[in-house]
């Protein structure tokens, strides 16, 4: 059995399982935010009304709770949300709620690594798509709607399709100024935004060996662009020391069998990639940077739970330093964490100084929901996940996706540039 | 189940056309069903009908995992969506909360069955009908789980031997 399998196995006690075997499997570490956790609430007052107990969760202890997409409260409803959020906690004893303005908070992809949330081998849900970021811990991490969350919420379990893996397989490392946001472009462009559905994507080789865990995690976020049940990366002991650091003790890796079986095998040769953008309006719509158009842009934003763990920041304030940004430029750190780290080491001081804005966590524009969203016909370049039309705002603006390295180098000139070329 | 065909011609409709970001805050239902597909067809509220079906191409509803997609589709009218193929949140978003159903169409279909079309779909012999155009085309049976989630009416009332 792959990784992925050998999970689901274990946790639907079957000492072996198969593509396409349907398990209920029980869950290990539950997420909820502020979107999620009040549609959730709406699925429990439902219940309720249907004679359905919901009076006690199945285990408070394996929930835990994000405040992101609306905050700091973006208007009435977003901060009733957050009540709502905080009376369901406090209701139902789940002790782990990430208050924003309460030290740490941010968004929960990031929180779910930056806390150790979740740990090699277990099974993780969470309610929002990118939950698929944390299987870069070796972990199965799958996003689910309200209803499934209410379900695992009260019965610690949930039903899988053992899905068909796909494994990409990296030779070597990337070169300088290609990140792994390039790598995971240029394979939704290969793939295509359905290429991954209802399929594990799984990452190896020497180039992922050689990446940091945040480059692995960014990997792993974008797989559900690709249509992915989920992304997964074997834990190794880069993994180990990651979460040691975030205080987690204890870690036991899970590696594949060596006769695992994959659907398909793609490699890609590190050397041979270049700095990419996803252009309007679909994550696969891919260009080579120095082939993108020539394009004036409104707009550079550096957020959201692709684009702004703290080798981001670091990657942005490289290109930085010293410069001036041409365009409006938002930096909003992905978690408190990363921002105070930001300011220890003099980041955001490189990001004020080049005259950029540095904003709370929060998942922001990235959803269109607030802070810096786009006019009609702005164009934006993004280090976010997702260009679908109107997804930053106006359903007439554009964005391209890219790396923090482009989208700092692009913010310096104001088009669509290669960090490379930068003078 | 017998209604009237809203088609997209188009694949890859993803939920923030379908529910745009700004509206994830709402979970009134009644209130996100006024913003359905707003974000592609702005006349969609005023010509939707209770019982009508849309009709799309591949991986309709791609993307987050916000169950107001299903939802704002659902208490529009919608009693089911025909596409060539289906993201997976959305799809099982669909069943498990039993919103609506998610039928998987071969091409025939697609390319036949016209806007304003009335069609009859038969879930027990996997067969869709256009009584508009007298033709039949098959659907794509669905797996053994989800057969039994949408017969028990969502995974709530599911009970799994």
């Amino acid at each position: 059995m792959n990784i992925t399998e050998k999970i689901l196995a274990r946790a639907s006690g079957r000492a072996q399982v198969s593509p396409d075997d349907v398990v209920f499997a029980n869950v290990d570490k539950v997420m909820i935010h502020d979107v999620s956790g009040p549609g959730v609430i709406k699925v429990f007052d439902k219940l309720k009304k249907q004679g359905i107990n919901v009076d006690k969760l199945w285990d408070p202890s394996k929930v835990w709770v994000a405040e992101d997409h609306f905050v700091p409260s973006a208007d009435k409803i977003s901060a009733e949300n957050i009540v709502k959020l905080s009376d369901f906690t406090k209701n139902y004893g789940i002790e782990k709620h990430f208050k924003y303005g309460m030290g740490q908070y941010g968004i929960c992809h990031t929180l779910s690594h930056e806390e150790a949330m979740v740990m090699p081998g277990e099974v993780y849900v969470g309610g929002d798509s990118h939950t698929n970021t944390t299987g870069a811990l070796g972990s199965f991490a799958c996003g689910l709607g309200h209803t499934d969350v209410a379900y695992v919420l009260l019965n610690g379990k949930i039903w899988f399709k053992v899905p068909e893996t796909l494994y990409f397989k990296l030779n070597g490392k990337l070169p300088e100024y290609v990140m792994a946001k390039d790598f995971i472009l240029k394979i939704i462009g290969d793939i295509g935004t359905e290429g991954g559905a209802y399929k594990t994507m799984q990452f190896g080789g020497g180039g992922i060996n050689e990446m940091s865990v945040e480059s692995r995690l960014t990997l792993c976020n974008m797989t559900t662009e690709a249509g992915a049940k989920n992304g997964i990366v074997e834990p190794d002991q880069k993994v180990v020391d990651y979460l040691t650091s975030k205080g987690a003790r204890d870690i036991s890796l899970i590696k594949g069998d060596y006769d695992a079986q994959y659907q398909k095998i793609y490699e890609y040769e590190g050397s041979e990639m270049e700095p990419i953008v996803a252009k309007p309006f679909s994550p696969e719509n891919i260009s080579i940077v120095r082939e993108a158009p020539s394009v004036d842009l409104d707009k550079s934003y550096i957020g959201s739970c692709t684009g702004a763990k703290y080798e981001d920041l670091e990657a942005v304030a490289k290109i930085l330093k010293g410069r001036k940004v041409k365009i409006r430029t938002e930096i909003l750190p992905a978690a408190i964490s990363i921002y105070k780290r930001a300011m220890e080491n003099g980041l955001l001081k490189i990001f004020l100084d080049a005259g950029a804005t540095v904003g709370p966590p929060t998942c922001g524009a990235c959803c269109g929901a607030h802070m810096g969203v786009l006019a009609k016909d702005e164009i934006c370049i993004s280090t976010t996940n997702r260009n679908f039309p109107g997804r930053m705002g106006h359903i007439d603006s554009q964005t391209y996706l890219s790396s923090p390295l482009v989208a700092a180098a692009s913010a310096v000139t104001g088009k669509i540039t290669d960090p490379r070329d930068l003078k | 189940m017998k209604g009237n065909v809203i088609k997209y011609e188009r694949d890859n409709i993803d939920t923030d056309v379908i529910i745009p970001g700004q509206y994830l805050k709402i979970h009134d239902y009644a209130e996100l069903a006024l913003h359905a597909m707003e974000g592609l067809d702005p006349n969609f509220h005023s010509k939707v009908k209770e019982g009508d079906f849309i009709l799309s191409g591949r991986n309709f509803g791609c993307g987050s995992s916000r169950e107001h997609a299903p939802i704002a589709l659902s208490h529009s009218g919608i009693k089911a969506v025909l596409a060539l193929s289906f993201a997976r949140i959305f799809y099982r978003n669909a069943v498990d909360g039993a919103f609506l159903l998610p039928i998987e169409i071969e091409m025939d279909a697609y390319s036949n069955i016209s806007e304003g079309d009335e069609i009859d779909i038969d879930i027990s012999n996997n067969t869709i009908k256009n009584l508009t155009k007298k033709q039949t085309y098959k659907m794509k049976p669905f797996s053994e789980i989800i057969g039994k989630i949408i017969e028990s009416g969502g995974l709530f009332k599911y009970k799994p031997i």
